[in-house]
């Protein structure tokens, strides 16, 4: 036995220092050029906003009283100044890089300020509905997002998100109008979406198919049998088979009486509420259980998962087909909780947004969030554009969310880290 | 607890990995099974861990027949095992890494990271090894991720513990830890099956050595025995561990790197500020750990990775800057350290991979179109010249044995007239007899006035080629000295000590490797 690590040696020295990479550098200046692109537009809105009071409606329906005026120009100049400083320190790297993407928030927040100032100058804003349509349209986002979370995070690409919406959406339409009743439609969504799940983890665990060629096939099966059923059985009997309940609005006491957004968050439908409490739940089972633990190892390093005994098929399999359940919910959302009739396609890609949000989350329940609320509200905000009449165009309008989604994911998250073994089946020899 | 392999045979198509392989370990022995690469030392130990099935035999644990047909159960029987490629999630913390598979839970399984931590602890300290339980694995040096995995293996109560070719990602002094550790390991009853190539640690540690030659048992041997003895019985038949070289006549400096700064992609300074000079007819051998800048240095010579500061010159021509294919045009000649992956094209022939870079220009090419006459016939006399053992110059290269494959990789470098030749281990899973013919063509291109850089984590090799030797730790040469300096000297050099510093050290701290 002889003694070892001598003096002379360094013991454990602290962590190499971190320097920009090149291919850093370069993504920061381009980020961080797009950002102040959009601040220097943000100060040009402002330099353009005509004098007088921009009012912000707070109760929604209520153009009495709860109003907030502010001064249009004024404002939108003092957030113009915000944002432009949130991009040059960006740019000259001010701040720590973890704290980065706040900066890209101030941006963002003092962006959409400025330019609902502007848009708004001498007229009123429906500020309640914004954010309750926010909401609206972000439900299903983050269920259809979450779903994905938990598949991607077992290692399995989920691209058939849309495919599950729709089939949720089909089946919720006709439970609910076959038997009036919510709670069966909800499960019986839910249970259509382990299905479409069934075939994807069947074909990608088991038989391992191409997952990303899978997905797209999935969604285009899907259009065609609920285009079908739609055409030749619900459509013909419509009143019968197609007219859905629209689940009614559940009052939280206490907190639906919060100012502002307590009418806009706790004067929900159930399935809004189950939403809450599925980025809760599944941010925890992620991140503190051993099913999460397991989740998270078959999908970064499945071998490595299969060598401590672990059955890397069998948690793959149970991550997506629990998956499926939030998006057969998400899909139910779209005839049950919101528009009251199934029709053809009526997902609208919001399955692929879902998708967008998941990737602009970073595989994270948390951030998957937050990115829809953000694909929410553009949607949102472009609707109510059209409605208080800005001088941009509608179509230009309705292209926004796009725009910021393909801008949003290809630059802004910065370094993306999908799950190592994200979309690789696990092969033993 | 007493082990019994019994004719255990496994073959994948028409190769037979393993052949009615019998082995015994007795508890408590350090047992070595010592085999080239290749030779089916770890289809043998995945079978007993049951990554593997066997097509026959049995496998007899305590005097009962035991099937073994996942990890789970050679985890209940007591097998652990340390692989080559470390079992661990990188993005996990330690703790998380040592529960995965075996987690401890309070209700609705909620992970009590409590107890996990308590346990990393617990073992950590009885073994001296200082890992944080909560530091993730992605940041820990390779040697603590080895503890890592050691302490995942004793957590499943491993009365047997595999060590696949451990010490291949470690420094000497390192290497001299995990002895340490596998004494005291032994001590406490486990035993230990160790696997490697390396002689020099087989003779120091191991209580009995078992030699697998292609895929069958071919003997057994005593600790006692001598390297070449051992290396007879490895290889079948006698093997010169010396390459025969002359002293180098080095002349004018051929490469000239001043300042060369490589920043890796997550941003860690992988080259910092290296300077070196390579003469025409010397070889010079970068050493090193594994992943202290070496392969970044490599390819950034070729061009391969951006730099972010220094120059590059070649006989006074400056290459900063130049693409890769005006530096091979340059006279630079390229053995790339992943060879399947940037060496040659697997589904290519021989002939074709022959003349991978050579394709452009007469004789090979002519105009759009390739000639296949000449590129056949010069497969023909480059399979005969490097003795690359193939059915025919029509044989895919992935088909190839690891040594037959650098062949051809070193034979299409050298078929061009060389100023400077950059090999990244040029022997890296190749067999004993490659290595000696490998290592003697790039000895005969020293002597025909190129300039060789070699990049290196084997000491023996460095030993073998090398004129002088750049030690290389974290991004930096801590020193360039001559080939004779002793091991031990070197190895605490790998480990960032000054070459003043190692020279005092080695002699008053002499190694268990470094002093047979």
């Amino acid at each position: 036995m002889t003694e070892t690590t001598p003096d002379a040696v360094p013991a454990a020295p602290a962590k190499p220092q971190v320097i920009e990479a090149p291919a850093d550098r370069t993504r920061r200046l381009r980020v961080g050029g797009v950002m102040l692109v959009f601040a220097l537009i943000g100060l040009g809105l402002a330099a353009f906003t005509k004098s007088g009071k921009a009012t912000f409606q707070l109760v929604s329906g209520d153009l009495e009283h709860n109003l907030l005026g502010l001064p249009a120009q004024p404002v939108a100049i003092v957030l113009g100044i915000l944002g432009v400083g949130a991009a040059v320190a960006y740019i000259l790297r001010q701040v720590p890089q973890r704290y980065a993407g706040w900066l890209a928030a101030v941006l963002g927040v003092a962006f959409i300020g400025a330019f609902l100032c502007w848009a708004s100058a001498g007229k009123t804003f429906p500020l309640a509905n914004q954010f309750q349509g926010t909401l609206n349209f972000a439900t299903p986002l983050i269920l259809g997002a979450l779903a994905g979370v938990l598949c991607e995070r077992a290692g399995v690409i989920n691209i058939a998100i849309e495919g599950q919406f729709l089939v949720g959406a089909f089946t919720a339409a006709l439970v609910s109008s076959t038997t009036n009743s919510a709670t069966a439609a909800l499960i019986a969504a839910a249970a259509s979406g382990v299905l479409m799940a069934a075939l994807l983890a069947v074909f990608s665990i088991k038989y391992l198919v191409n997952q990303v060629v899978l997905g797209v096939v999935l969604v285009v099966f899907a259009t065609g049998i609920t285009g079908f059923l739609f055409d030749q059985f619900m459509q013909p009997e419509a009143e019968k088979l197609n007219t859905p309940n629209v689940l009614s609005a559940v009052k939280i006491p206490g907190l639906a009486d919060i100012p502002f957004i307590g009418p806009i968050l706790f004067n929900q439908t159930i399935l809004v509420y189950l939403t809450y409490l599925a980025v809760a739940v599944v941010t925890f089972v992620l991140f503190e259980t051993r099913w999460g633990l397991r989740i998270r190892a078959v999908g970064e390093h499945p071998k490595a998962a299969d060598t401590v005994g672990i059955k890397v098929k069998r948690i793959r399999y149970s991550a997506v087909l629990a998956a499926g359940v939030l998006a057969g919910l998400g899909g139910a959302f779209f005839t049950v909780g919101y528009a009251g009739s199934f029709a053809k396609e009526m997902t609208a890609g919001n399955g692929f947004i879902a998708l967008a949000a998941l990737i602009m989350g970073r595989w994270h329940p948390i951030g998957a969030m937050v990115a829809a609320l953000f694909f929410g509200f553009a949607t949102q905000l472009q609707s109510q554009l059209q409605i208080i009449q800005t001088p941009i165009p509608g179509e230009l309008l309705l292209m926004a969310p796009y725009l910021a989604t393909i801008i949003a994911v290809a630059g802004l998250v910065g370094r993306v880290r999908a799950p190592k073994a994200d979309g690789e089946p696990y092969v033993t020899e | 607890m007493h082990l019994e392999l019994s004719g255990l045979t496994k073959s994948f198509g028409s190769l037979v990995a393993n052949d009615h392989i019998d082995l015994v370990i007795e508890p408590g022995e350090i047992h070595c099974l010592l085999g080239e690469n290749g030779a089916g030392k770890s289809t043998l130990m995945n079978m007993l861990y049951g990554l593997l099935q066997p097509d026959s035999g049995e496998i007899v644990i305590d005097g009962e027949k035991v099937q073994i047909t996942s990890p789970s159960d050679a985890i209940k029987h007591g097998i652990g095992m340390v692989h080559q490629h470390f079992m661990l999630v990188p993005v996990f913390t330690v703790a998380e890494n040592i529960m995965l598979g075996r987690e401890n839970v309070r209700a609705g399984g909620v992970l009590d990271r409590k107890k996990a931590d308590a346990l990393v602890l617990e073992l950590s300290d009885r073994y001296g090894f200082e890992v944080d339980p909560e530091a993730l694995v992605e940041d820990i040096p390779v040697g603590v991720q080895q503890r890592v995995e050691i302490i995942k293996a004793l957590t499943n109560d491993a009365r047997v513990l595999i060590l696949d070719e451990p010490t291949a990602v470690l420094t000497p002094a390192e290497i001299d830890e995990l002895i340490g550790v596998m004494r005291q390991l032994k001590e406490n009853g486990t035993s230990i099956v160790f696997i490697t190539h390396k002689l020099k640690e087989v003779k120091a540690i191991a209580d009995k050595i078992t030699v697998i030659r292609r895929g069958k048992v071919v003997g057994q041997a005593e600790p006692s025995a001598s390297e070449e003895e051992l290396a007879e019985l490895m290889v079948g038949r006698a093997v010169d561990l010396v390459v025969d070289k002359e002293p180098a006549e080095p002349k004018d400096a051929v490469l000239r790197v001043e300042g060369l700064t490589v920043i890796d992609e997550r941003g860690f300074t992988a080259v910092d500020g290296v300077d070196l000079e390579v003469r025409a007819g010397e070889i010079l051998a970068v050493a090193g750990v594994q992943g202290n800048g070496q392969t970044e240095l490599a390819e950034a010579l070729l061009g391969l990775t951006p730099i972010a500061a220094g120059t590059i010159s070649l006989d006074g021509r400056d290459l900063t800057g130049r693409s890769t294919r005006q530096r091979l045009d340059a006279g630079i000649g390229y053995v790339p350290e992943d060879r399947a992956h940037d060496g040659f094209v697997g589904s290519f022939s021989v002939a074709e991979n022959l003349v991978l870079d050579l394709f452009r220009e007469a004789p090979f090419g002519n105009g759009m179109m390739l000639r296949t006459d000449e590129i056949e016939k010069n497969a023909q006399a480059r399979v005969e010249e490097f003795d690359i053992r193939t059915q025919g110059i029509d044989q895919t290269v992935s088909s190839l044995s690891g040594g037959n494959q650098q062949k051809v990789v070193l034979a299409r470098e050298l078929s061009r007239p060389l100023k400077l030749l950059v090999a990244s281990q040029p022997t890296r899973g190749v067999d004993v007899g490659s290595i000696e013919f490998l290592h003697s063509r790039i000895v005969k291109e020293r002597d025909k006035g190129t300039a060789v850089l070699i990049v290196s984590t084997e000491l023996d090799e460095i030993a073998a080629l090398a004129d002088r030797v750049a030690v290389m730790y974290r991004g930096k040469v801590v020193g360039v000295v001559p080939a004779d300096t002793p091991r031990d000297e070197l190895g605490l050099m790998m480990a960032g000590a000054s070459k003043s510093e190692a020279h005092e050290v080695a002699i008053e701290n002499p190694t268990t490797l470094g002093t047979i």
